[in-house]
């Protein structure tokens, strides 16, 4: 998996806030080698009844991944790259500890074939150097793989953040949420 | 040396020094004093012994992981409760499934189900052939006054018979031949995916994924080699064949505690993991407090912040409650609506 061709410069931001629930992503994100042709993005209205926001989730690849620390085979592992793999299939017996645990809602449980799966950025195009297939396909760029220089100019009134408070746990990513300017992180409950 | 070995896990090195020492006396018992035992056999017996105590003492230690731990906790507590003889047939019928036929490779892809069959078939089928020969378990005899009734002894009794020349003694006498030919099927079919799929190609490893491949085939083909050799060259290059066999052999043998055939022990998991999902369905669904639905059962939910916490991690919230009563949208949408807030009490939606 070490690959010469992955470039660190590249980032991921997410800006839900931009996201219009068009599901391009969805169908891009099934065209990811990685995944077997299974789409692992989450987009989904977040509450039908009184509002049309809608949300997009891809993983955000944990420093210290809850994911693989919970997983009683092994089967998670991080890259030297902070890529969180999804689940080496040899070994995942599809018990859904990751799935429950993880704090951002990511991994997917196949039922069936009794496997987890999850986003792995497209390990197979970023590894060559290019975009994940939901960034190239985003047209509000609400998903956007760039560098931060690039980030930066596209918004100037919004800082990128990667730590994420989920009560007393802090939880710093690869993967970043454009946030107002100026801030440092997200509580995520009051 | 000696900062090496206090780097080891003290429990684990204790246990896999018990069953490596427990498989030596089985060896002995069960070869009648070494009577049955095949002494040109002596090699593989070393490697086996290395295998049981490397398998013995990664096994021990996965086992000291909090979430591994848990799962084999409860997987025994829930086993030896009143509902035994349930969870007994249960297992059993898991074992068929998940073990013997790995049904569950047949919903990730067909031709992958076949190819793994094929090779885990085969495997199988070997181990239970040749580790008890190795051992000394299954012996071969003729009977007295008879050379022409073979009969075979099991731990020294007698377990079956039959004629030499029979179509029993054939598919005996070849039954290794049978599975290097499925180990090799199978492996090739697997070696194809991972030349023509893309994600596998971005994300393998020669070790991890190619070499388990190519030692399979090479104790196949060395292994093939063997009767080929007795059986159409006369045996001229059998100390070849015999020794090519061997060093394939016990490299496997040697390299299953490190490498990815130690999934097949990993494996038996799976079968506590179901009957955990089984039994925490009886005893009630945990439901998200945002979607309104059930997602999980309640066991679940309560082991997962006991091990969190014993992880490091803590998602108790201020209200007492914890993130982990979210279901995965429910989780999803908390992190969206505290977004939005965020972004609502800077003036500006968009930045």
């Amino acid at each position: 998996m070490q690959n010469p061709q992955y470039n660190q410069q590249m980032e991921f931001f997410i800006d839900m806030q931009r996201c219009i629930g068009c599901h391009a992503c969805e169908m891009a994100c099934a065209e990811c080698e990685t995944n077997g042709q299974e789409s692992m993005i989450h987009i989904h209205y977040v509450e039908r009844a009184v509002s049309v926001q809608t949300t997009v989730q891809v993983c955000m690849h944990c420093e210290d991944p809850v994911c693989a620390n919970v997983c009683p085979a092994d089967a998670i592992t991080k890259d030297d790259f902070g890529v969180v793999h999804t689940a080496n299939t040899s070994r995942c017996i599809g018990c859904s500890n990751c799935v429950l645990a993880c704090p951002f809602g990511v991994p997917k449980k196949e039922e069936k074939a009794e496997l987890m799966m999850k986003c792995n950025m497209c390990y197979d195009r970023t590894s060559a150097g290019k975009k994940p297939m939901c960034a190239t396909v985003c047209p509000s760029q609400a998903l956007f793989y760039g560098t931060r220089e690039e980030i930066e100019k596209l918004r100037p009134n919004s800082t990128p953040v990667n730590k994420f408070l989920f009560g007393q746990e802090q939880v710093n990513t690869k993967v970043n949420i454009m946030m107002p300017k100026g801030s440092t992180e997200l509580r995520i409950h009051e | 040396m000696i900062r090496l070995l206090q780097t080891l896990n003290k429990m684990a090195l204790i246990k896999a020094s018990i069953a490596a020492i427990a498989i030596m006396v089985l060896v002995f018992v069960g070869s009648r004093n070494l009577q049955n035992f095949d002494a040109a056999l002596i090699a593989y017996l070393l490697g086996t012994v290395f295998a049981v105590f490397g398998i013995a003492y990664r096994y021990s230690v996965w086992l000291q992981r909090p979430p591994t731990r848990l799962y084999w906790r409860r997987s025994i507590q829930f086993l030896f409760s009143r509902d035994f003889p349930f969870y007994l047939v249960r297992s059993v019928r898991l074992f068929f499934q998940n073990i013997l036929f790995q049904r569950f490779i047949y919903h990730r892809s067909r031709t992958r189900w076949i190819g793994h069959f094929l090779l885990a078939t085969g495997c199988l089928i070997a181990f239970a052939v040749t580790i008890p020969l190795t051992l000394g378990w299954i012996h071969f005899e003729f009977k007295p006054g008879n050379d022409t009734i073979y009969y075979a002894k099991v731990f020294g009794f007698e377990a079956g018979s039959f004629e030499l020349g029979s179509f029993i003694a054939f598919m005996a006498f070849h039954a290794l031949v049978w599975c290097s030919v499925l180990v090799t099927i199978g492996a090739v079919m697997m070696m194809k995916r991972r030349l023509t799929d893309g994600g596998l190609i971005a994300t393998q490893t020669f070790e991890g994924d190619w070499l388990p491949l190519v030692l399979l085939i090479a104790i196949s083909i060395t292994g093939l080699g063997i009767s080929y050799d007795y059986t159409f060259l006369q045996g001229k290059t059998y100390q070849f064949m015999a020794v090519t066999h061997a060093v394939t052999v016990i490299l496997f043998l040697v390299w299953i505690p490190f490498g990815k055939f130690f999934h097949i022990f990993q494996r038996l998991a799976q079968l506590g993991a179901n009957l955990y999902r089984y039994e925490g369905k009886k005893r009630g669904m945990a439901v998200c407090p945002h979607t309104k639905e059930e997602f999980a059962t309640q066991l679940h939910i309560d082991d997962l912040k006991d091990v969190t916490k014993e992880l490091g991690f803590d998602f108790t919230l201020k209200n007492g409650n914890s993130h982990l009563d979210l279901s995965p949208e429910g989780k999803r949408a908390a992190l969206a609506k505290a977004h939005f807030e965020a972004r609502k009490n800077a003036g500006a939606f968009f930045g």
